[in-house]
């Protein structure tokens, strides 16, 4: 067996376990040991990539691997990893270990909240290592169900109407996405779900048109790219805290991924011909996102229009199709990852105690409980873009890539979504003031307990993340560096013509 | 040797039909449980049978023949047959008349075969009647329910219509063609208006048998009345089957009219499944929500039914084993839940993952199995059928069976939510298992997992449907 399908594997016998064992505190340390090893692993094989990137391995993808599943169909389950895909694996799996930890004191359901969460983690793993465009969807379809029973059953709030609306509206996403890779496997004249297959093949421009809005909409749906980000508020804000985790970190992350390897990677001519749609959405996402962010009351609301507007910028980094800004993307990719993880899990800590979410009637958190706090502001600065933190260098890196990208139509949302910063320094340094500075409000408060060995766990590993990719990001560039190049070029060519 | 062979099917059946005449003259029946058990192991030596070696070829100047694929969908039919027996076990011990169930269901699965193994149009013709027939019988089992009686009715009246418009078809084909075997017909037939109308008229008749809409107005009614059992046979041992000849016919017998088949087939496939889910979106009753439901999904499998070529023949044999396993899982559950409160309202399934996990996960299965959602079998099929459907090129009907996907997921995530996330104001009592239907889930259950993972399975089912 190759090693990426133990990638794949190890989520499965993690899951099968949880099924089998009976105790709830199993149940827990098996979902944290599945994690931890699934972490381990994901490092170790990002080593052995790089280490084979530098003995001078060419070629776009690494760890080749195929098996038949459905032959006469084409359908093979094709596994391999570049840059790209290793750095959202890592990101996925340093999640998932937090989520786990952070829903430690889960005690409604255990066995079928974590059996979820592992089910969760396999779709995006397999999603992200997969080449046959038929598996890659397989994988994207199988978190719709685990998301909608986690917000359904564990969720608070408006829970029935956020899962129905989330399931629905990702259903719906998926469908684009799926007609979108049929055209591909019919029109593309190979028959072949194999994305670096048709990577080679010269597509009709018409036809790549048509693909590509079908594609870009429908991974966009998982991005909660505007128009299609109404389910992600109520998604995130009635989902458990894990569950928002994921949602925001993970799953919205495979949409930016689709986006980004299948719509603009395999259809160039017609994203250079028609990025500007979706540069137009993702300017709207950014700007509307973050006013929409100022008005909310509630923390989790607030986190998740951030994360439409921070996930605006994104979209904004692939449709700019200069290696800079793709690059980026990816770096936006990850650090929001990591950085909504570390805000869902203090919000949900927060929540835990003090059974409310609004910004006005908490107040003085540093006070009470002084770890949560303080976990809440670094998440805060590094959303709001502080240097030091990943948010700055990633935000940064797509305001470069864009403005490379002349002409006036590209400098003006450019500028526009620059400008977003402002209003995101107005609303996260209000909250932060109010919630986590402000005086004491109730003295109830005051008898909180400070978090535990577990929400402290989590929450330490997310900042490592955070200020690994925020001092050092060269790691994370020199990663991709290779994969964004041969990105960038297919734009290049297509322009040069 | 041979003859047997060809014939071991019909055969088989045919003995066991005179068999449980023999057991009705000894009184063999009066022991209940003795008769059900013997007539579950009868039937599935009956299934295991069909695996013998197969041989190809045909009799009585064409009017009977077999191939593997014959061979294979009467399998899945022998499967259903199974399945289903197992499933009605309790809510045949409290019926008078099991034997007749049996011996009407048996004639019915003969008719079914004599149509799929048919050559020739008169054939298939009879085949047809003769497996409907009975089903109107069976849904009139339940004599002191006014609904039951209304069901049978409903289903012998629609039958005959959608009959007598097929016979009228034929007799146009005959007028336009000469001769009425397969191969005469695939011969002489040339696009005119004689033969589009007599395809028109048979093409009713088959809707009206698959109920695909505008010829559905009796499904729900028939589906509400009949026992679970039968209801669970029409949708899908019935429905399957005369999915599995439709293919024939379309394929072989219109196969020269496809240009003019094409659209027609569309249209009625985005009727049947926009509807079929709206009408799915409000319903009450678990049947009546399957019955929408299995609208719906015919939709589907016009959809991958016009590839016309090998991989739409092949997807839709694959959807129908797999939607044969979901719908029997979800009418097996509905039945336990029914047999134990006397009603079949989906309120009845509000917080049943509290009280009865065991039903309510294989419910669920099912139902992610009918909606598409991975990694159940039902994705699987229903992806490939859109993968068919979308050879030819139809946008506009990728377009709406890319809609239906978020239609239909509404509807069946509509009953998870009922059994997950809703408490019951008054749960239910932990319901029976007996083993006969927990045997037949865990079947269904096993089965909806494993198939879209086991590769051989669509390999085989692929190399069997090349045309």
């Amino acid at each position: 067996m190759d090693i990426l399908s133990l990638l794949l594997v190890l989520p499965v016998i993690t899951a099968l376990a949880i099924l089998i064992v009976k105790k709830d505190q199993a149940v827990r340390w098996i979902a944290l040991s599945g994690s931890i090893i699934q972490f381990a692993l994901a490092i170790g094989i990002t080593a052995y990539y790089v280490s084979l990137r530098q003995a001078g391995a060419t070629g776009n993808m690494l760890l080749e691997s195929s098996y038949e599943w459905f032959a006469p169909l084409q359908i093979y389950f094709s596994t391999a990893v570049d840059g790209i895909s290793l750095v959202m694996i890592l990101m996925t799996a340093m999640v998932v270990v937090a989520g786990i930890l952070v829903s430690w004191r889960i005690t409604k359901q255990v066995k079928e909240f974590f059996f979820l969460i592992v089910l969760l983690s396999l779709s995006a793993y397999g999603f992200f290592t997969s080449t046959n465009l038929f598996v890659m969807f397989f994988f994207l379809e199988l978190a719709v169900i685990p998301k909608y029973l986690l917000i359904g059953v564990w969720g608070s709030g408006r829970k029935e109407y956020s899962a129905m609306k989330l399931a629905l509206m990702l259903m719906f996403g998926s469908a684009l996405v799926f007609i979108g890779i049929l055209g591909l496997f019919y029109f593309t004249g190979a028959q072949t779900w194999d994305f670096q297959e048709i990577a080679k093949m010269h597509i009709p421009i018409e036809t790549q048109r048509i693909l590509y809005v079908l594609l870009f909409t429908g991974f966009g749906v998982f991005t909660a790219m505007f128009p299609f980000h109404t389910w992600a508020p109520d998604g995130h804000s009635s989902a458990p805290t894990a569950a928002s985790m994921f949602l925001a970190g993970i799953s919205m992350k495979l949409g930016g991924y689709g986006c980004l390897r299948v719509a603009t990677y395999l259809l160039p001519d017609a994203a250079v011909e028609l990025s500007w749609i979706f540069i137009i959405a993702a300017s709207i996402a950014i700007i509307y996102g973050a006013f929409a962010t100022m008005m909310q009351k509630d923390l989790k609301y607030m986190n998740a229009y951030s994360s439409v507007s921070h996930c605006g910028f994104v979209i904004l980094g692939i449709a700019m199709l200069t290696k800079v800004a793709v690059t980026g993307a990816v770096m936006q990719m990850v650090s929001h990852g990591i950085m909504t993880a570390l805000f869902f899990a203090s919000i949900g800590m927060i929540y835990d105690r003090a059974h409310t979410r609004q910004v006005d009637e908490l107040g003085g958190m540093l006070k009470q409980v002084p770890f949560i706090g303080s976990a809440f502001i670094i998440s805060g600065l590094c959303s709001l873009g502080l240097p030091g933190f990943s948010g700055f260098v990633s935000e940064m890196t797509v305001f470069v890539g864009s403005w490379e990208r002349t002409g006036v139509f590209y400098r003006v949302a450019t500028i526009l979504a620059c400008a977003s910063i402002v209003v995101t320094a107005v609303y996260i340094l209000r909250a932060v003031g109010f919630a986590i500075w402000g005086t004491v409000t109730n003295k109830e408060y005051l008898k909180f307990k400070d978090a535990s060995w577990s929400e402290r766990s989590a929450a330490v590993l997310l900042i490592i993340g955070i200020l690994l990719i925020g001092l050092a990001p060269f790691l994370l560039t020199n990663l991709i560096d290779i994969d964004t190049t041969s990105i960038a070029q297919r734009f290049i060519a297509v322009v040069g013509k | 040797m041979d003859i047997v062979l060809m014939f071991r099917f019909e055969i088989i059946l045919a003995v066991l039909i005179l068999a449980i005449f023999i057991m009705s003259l000894r009184g063999f029946d009066t022991n209940v449980k003795c008769f059900l058990n013997t007539m579950n192991v009868l039937l599935l030596l009956n299934f295991i049978a069909g695996w013998l070696p197969l041989s190809e070829g045909s009799y009585f100047s064409d009017f009977f023949r077999t191939n593997g694929l014959i061979v294979l969908q009467k399998n899945i039919i022998n499967l259903g047959l199974l399945l289903i027996s197992l499933t009605s076990y309790v809510w045949l011990t409290q019926s008078k008349y099991r034997l007749e169930f049996y011996i009407l269901m048996l004639s019915s699965i003969f008719g079914v075969y004599v149509m799929l193994s048919s050559g020739h149009i008169l054939m298939l013709y009879l085949g047809l009647e003769m497996s409907t027939i009975p089903i109107a019988a069976m849904s009139n089992f339940n004599l002191k329910e006014q609904r039951s009686s209304e069901a049978g009715i409903k289903l012998i009246l629609s039958s005959a219509f959608s009959t007598g418009i097929m016979l009228f078809g034929i007799s146009l084909l005959y007028g336009a063609v000469g001769n009425l075997s397969f191969a005469s017909v695939i011969a002489n037939l040339h696009p005119n208006v004689l033969t589009l109308f007599a395809f028109a008229f048979i093409l009713a008749g088959f809707a009206f048998k698959m109920s695909i809409v505008p010829f559905h107005l009796w499904t729900a009614d028939v589906y509400e009345g009949s026992p679970i059992g039968v209801t669970n046979f029409l949708s899908v041992i019935s429905k399957g089957s005369v999915i599995f000849v439709f293919l024939t016919v379309l394929y072989t017998l219109f196969g020269g009219l496809k240009e003019a088949w094409l659209l027609g087939i569309s249209i009625l496939s985005i009727l049947s499944m926009t509807i079929g889910n709206l009408f799915a979106l409000r319903q009450q009753n678990a049947k009546r929500f399957l019955a929408f439901s299995s609208i719906a999904q015919v939709g589907f499998v016009l959809v991958g039914v016009t590839a016309a070529s090998t991989i739409g023949s092949a997807s839709v044999v694959y959807f129908v084993l797999i939607y044969l396993l979901s719908n029997i899982a979800a009418f097996g559950v509905i039945g336990a839940v029914a047999d134990s409160t006397g009603s079949e309202s989906l309120q009845l399934f509000k917080g049943l993952y509290k009280s009865n996990p065991f039903y309510a996960l294989i419910m669920a299965v099912a139902l992610f199995s009918l909606a598409g959602v991975p990694p159940i079998a039902g994705f699987f099929g229903k992806l490939f059928l859109l993968t068919a459907g979308m050879k030819s090129g139809l946008y506009v009907l990728m377009g709406f069976a890319g809609v239906n996907l978020v239609l239909s997921l509404y509807n069946y995530l509509r009953v998870v939510k009922y059994m997950f996330i809703d408490d019951a104001e008054k749960p239910l009592a932990p319901l029976n298992r007996n083993r006969q239907l927990t045997t037949a889930l865990y079947i269904c259950l096993i089965g909806l997992i494993v198939i879209g993972f086991v590769t051989p399975i669509y390999q085989y089912i692929d190399s069997l449907c090349g045309i």
